[in-house]
């Protein structure tokens, strides 16, 4: 008993030792991602997005050293990410918090930073409610609500299609993606001829698309996570004869992201997907950005992920400039709201009235580029807001 | 009518194939060894990045990679089985939970150090990839494929047991160690050989897998559920048993989720706990 | 070696009396204040994981029922708490009561089903209990908040004075006390006639009927009770978190209690408080230094413990006292 106890104090007086107090003249970020467990690859590229503002910006604002402290969260955990926030503002003093990939765990932080008046920058997580449970947060990636309302509207009004069959995957970001496309694909005069539900963990999606295929759909909106699935469902259109020249596929963007067209192979070609940022984006900062990016990562290509991660830190920047290195929550967000900037995705602003993110999303389809497939921007919708927030003030 | 249910009853009963494919060594090694092998799926998890390393690095065809595949595993089981796994022969179920539960936990971690946490491909010839027409049903050649190799693999196994030396004494074994013992047979060598190659079939499944549900360093814990549910609902020791077990599973998730998808998820589970209940040794299965 | 106490009641007296070592654990828990005043959030989790590590052992330790699917009753706990603090009131202690009662709800029908098969079969039947039970919470996503997590949680201050604050002071407090409460009770129940008979049931299967013991009766009311206790762990999560997401009730937190008990050693009454403080501590250390690491080592040491430590840390511990003794 005696020697556990023993052990557990030095192991945590090593600990303290080692996180030992800092010189004032320090901006201290700290940023909750998870950089194991199953969502590990998106906690890496958001954090490979921070690693590449930081190179080509240098790492101090306005003579102030900024200093990052990363805490892994391990997946969907909102205790820990929690209690992370929590211990990154009592224990290791932060000024700024930012990361987040996943839903849950930001609005559990979110109840942190409104207490101890932080900024948060949230680099990823795709729910229209969560810039809502706290006045200091602050938005730079997208709300699934955006991307479909978009996609929705542009195939009723641009994509010559009337009617629909909506598959999404039985959880939070699907129901919300389901929610957004259909009343929006309805307000702009379609139909929604059917839908289903399809289970969260599915390896096998024969029994989902033969429904859909019994009611022979002019279009299909798809959402499934990222991961194995989208490659799975590719697969399994093209197996049980879904030819994306008759039936329009439509998706938003983490279907057609590159590891899922790498998988899906030429089943993927012609889906049509809805989204913020692709690396094929022609535009000359898009061009040095994926240079350096993957100069930086073994010839890798960024994603939405990494621009995410990458603007989250713009805004950081941006604002402390602005506030002339004052770190308090109050002066950063008043300094965000409002900010407008290119970024390698195209224009973007943060809204000054919900801080959420406010950019262009574009209409691409999938392609052959050169010898592999990419996703080919054909169209745009400049300025979108977040439908649900927009929606809630009425 | 008649269209869609035969293609919706085939993809369940292809799928049930995959499962067949990745349980059989574990039904097997656990009604022989009686050893609760979690790592099962770890194994395959093995074959799997075999297969992508052989026909993506290498360039070499994917029927090479199925073979090599199954090699790898077994071999990395073999010595496992050696190091590990003899010294918890005798331990309670619960100890030969957590060790291969620590193996799978570790083979999780080296899997993300050496490939990354991103899915990967294999490269599978492309008259495999597509569909093939017939009666006005689709049947997905990639399935076709894998219904033929774990026919195969089912006859290889009930003619290796009921026709060979060396099946009568893993029989033999299976039903009472000690007798088998006693009229000489080197059961140490029975069982080791049985989960070499019990292992090296569920490398197997998992580069065949690889095609249908891809494979990421999690692929151990994944489908790790489906095996045991497949193992328990069949029957432990039982060819014949995994073989239903693995088809009525199949077939009862794709058909649920074509007829009731709100049930979606839950259906297999149900059928477990029912058929558990109803036949606790599993439905070819013997009395423990 | 004591001799043989004179009657059964005397030898279960005799087993019950509170060491030293045990008395000096607890005091120094409330040192935390003093000496980890940052760390006390990381204190709570580690405490709520000690009680949920605690409830496994009743079943695991002393009854010999291995479960894959525990982590069904902690989120069912979760759940209820969190919906009744949301549409009833936020009294925690209320809370408290509510979540332990819904689970053990839930723990007696499981027990039902559990009580009547072993080995494989009962592990199983554990595992595919958890597993509806999650999917369920999933499904219901409009009364459980689903993926996103139960929003509009509202918790009272306790007693009426102390509010959960940012530096976790209160809800270290709230949850050491409930820990220590359950403990003393649980404490009580290992060593009475009834504890006695779950460990007999857990070395010999077969002759407890012939003594006069219900196996079937005995199972369920152990697991009830253990799903009663592990439901009030829940409730503390999610009171002092103020949130509960799908992962309360998934299969990981099935998995990492019973590593936890594994590790501190199972049967022994602290090897799950001792098991969930080295794990949480460990798990914390490698979050801020070596996140991708944690799989690997947490595997080793699980690899480890089974092979060389088969009663877990404090089973190594008390080994070690023995030998020392000269026995």
């Amino acid at each position: 008993m005696q020697s556990v106890k023993l052990f557990a104090a030095g192991l945590v007086a090593a600990v303290m030792g080692m996180g030992a107090a800092n010189a004032q003249n320090a901006v201290k970020i700290g940023v909750i991602l998870p950089y194991s467990g199953q969502f590990a690859d998106t906690g890496n590229q958001v954090d490979a997005g921070i690693k590449l503002y930081m190179k080509q910006h240098g790492d101090s604002v306005g003579g102030k050293k900024l200093e990052i402290i990363r805490k892994d969260v391990g997946g969907i955990a909102p205790d820990v990410a929690k209690r992370l926030a929590q211990e990154l503002v009592v224990r290791d003093k932060v000024d700024i918090i930012a990361g987040f990939v996943l839903t849950p765990n930001a609005i559990a932080a979110s109840s942190v930073v409104q207490e101890a008046k932080k900024l948060m920058v949230i680099m990823n997580a795709a729910t229209s409610i969560i810039t809502t449970k706290s006045d200091y947060s602050v938005r730079t990636s997208l709300t699934l609500p955006m991307v479909a309302d978009t996609l929705a509207t542009w195939a009723v009004k641009k994509g010559g299609v009337k009617k629909s069959y909506t598959m999404v995957s039985d959880y939070g970001p699907g129901l919300d993606s389901e929610a957004a496309f259909q009343s929006a694909f309805k307000a702009a005069g379609g139909e929604i001829v059917g839908s289903v539900r399809m289970a969260v963990a599915n390896p096998d999606f024969s029994a989902y698309i033969q429904r859909a295929k019994d009611l022979n759909p002019e279009s299909i909106f798809v959402f499934v996570p990222a991961g194995s699935q989208p490659a799975a469902i590719g697969k399994a259109f093209a197996e049980r004869g879904i030819d994306t020249k008759k039936v329009k596929v439509m998706s938003t963007g983490e279907f057609t992201d590159d590891s899922a067209l790498k998988q899906s192979g030429d089943a993927a070609l012609g889906v049509i997907s809805a989204w913020n940022y692709d690396h094929n984006h022609d535009s000359a900062m898009n061009k040095a950005f994926v240079e350096a990016y993957r100069k930086d990562n073994a010839g890798a290509n960024p994603n939405f992920l990494v621009v995410g991660g990458y603007d989250g830190m713009h805004v950081i920047y941006e604002a402390l400039k602005k506030t002339a290195g004052k770190t308090d929550g109050d002066s950063l967000v008043a300094a965000a709201k409002g900010m407008k900037w290119e970024s390698p995705r195209g224009p973007m602003m943060i809204d000054p009235e919900t801080r959420d993110v406010v950019e262009n999303i574009y209409i691409r389809r999938v392609e052959k580029i050169g010898s592999t497939l990419g996703n080919v921007e054909f169209d745009k919708f400049e300025n979108v807001k977040d439908p649900v927030k927009a929606a809630m003030k009425k | 009518m008649f269209g869609p249910v035969a293609g919706v009853l085939f993809d369940g009963f292809a799928y049930g194939m995959l499962l067949f494919v990745l349980s059989v060594g574990l039904s097997v090694t656990l009604g022989l060894m009686n050893f609760v092998n979690l790592a099962h799926c770890a194994f395959a998890m093995l074959g799997g990045y075999v297969a992508v390393l052989v026909t993506n690095e290498l360039g070499w065809p994917f029927f090479a990679a199925l073979p090599l595949a199954f090699i790898g595993a077994a071999a990395v089981s073999v010595l496992l089985e050696r190091t590990l796994y003899r010294r918890l022969y005798r331990a309670s179920d619960l100890d030969q939970v957590l060790l291969t539960i620590g193996i799978v936990f570790v083979s999780v971690a080296v899997a993300a150090y050496l490939f990354g946490t991103t899915q990967q491909p294999v490269d599978v010839p492309a008259y495999l990839r597509g569909s093939i027409s017939f009666a006005g049903v689709r049947f997905a050649s990639y399935r076709l494929f894998l219904i033929v190799v774990a026919l195969l693999i089912a006859v290889m196994l009930v003619l290796g047991l009921e026709h060979t030396r060396f099946g009568a004494q893993v029989r033999a074994a299976v039903d009472n160690q000690r007798m088998a013992a006693g009229l000489g047979i080197n059961v140490e060598l029975v069982f080791a050989v049985a989960f070499a190659l019990g292992s090296g079939l569920a490398g197997l499944g998992g580069a065949l897998a690889v095609e249908v549900v891809g494979l990421d360093p999690y692929f151990g814990f994944t489908y790790l559920i489906f095996v045991l549910i497949v193992v328990s609902v069949g029957g432990l020791g039982s060819i014949a048993g995994t073989f239903a077990a693995a088809a009525l599973i199949g077939i009862v998730d794709i058909a649920g989720k074509y007829y009731a998808p709100e049930l979606g998820a839950f259906l297999i589970y149900l059928v477990m706990v029912a058929v558990l209940m109803w036949r606790p040794a599993g439905l070819i299965g013997r009395r423990q | 070696m004591t001799p043989a106490a004179a009657t059964p009641r005397a030898y279960l007296r005799a087993q019950s009396r509170w060491s030293p070592i045990e008395i000096a654990f607890w005091l120094a828990t409330l040192t935390s204040y003093l000496f980890f005043p940052d760390y006390l959030s990381l204190g709570s989790q580690i405490a709520i994981a000690a009680l949920f590590a605690l409830s496994l052992d009743l079943i695991l330790g002393y009854a010999g029922i291995v479960s894959l699917g525990h982590a069904a009753f902690f989120g069912t706990g979760a759940y209820a708490a969190g919906l009744f603090s949301k549409y009833v009131w936020g009294e925690p202690f209320s809370g408290l009561l509510i979540g332990g009662a819904a689970a053990a709800l839930i723990g007696y029908a499981s027990s039902l089903i559990i009580a009547r098969f072993r080995h494989l079969t009962r592990i199983m039947l554990t595992l595919g209990i958890g597993l509806l039970l999650a999917e369920v919470a999933n499904s219901a996503h409009d009364i459980t908040g689903g993926s996103d997590g139960l929003q509009g949680m509202r918790i009272w201050p306790l007693l009426g004075f102390f509010k959960f604050d940012l530096y976790g002071k209160v809800a270290y407090g709230y949850a050491l006390i409930v820990l220590f409460a359950v403990f003393v009770l649980a404490r009580r129940l290992i060593h009475s006639p009834f504890g006695l008979a779950l460990r007999g049931i857990r070395e010999n299967w077969v002759r407890m009927p012939a003594i006069g013991a219900s196996r079937a009766s005995h199972i369920r009311k152990i697991y009830t009770i253990s799903a009663g206790i592990a439901g009030i762990a829940g409730a503390v999560l999610a009171q002092t978190t103020q949130t509960v997401s799908l992962e309360a009730i998934g299969f990981g937190r099935s998995a990492d209690v019973l590593v936890m008990l594994v590790l501190g050693g199972a049967g022994r009454l602290y090897g799950g408080i001792i098991g969930a403080i080295i794990f949480m501590v460990a798990r914390d250390q490698f979050s801020g230094v070596a996140p991708q690491y944690w799989y690997f080592w947490i595997g080793l040491l699980l690899i480890g413990v089974v092979t060389l430590m088969p009663n877990g840390i404090l089973g190594g511990l008390s080994a070690l006292q023995a030998r020392w003794r000269g026995r």
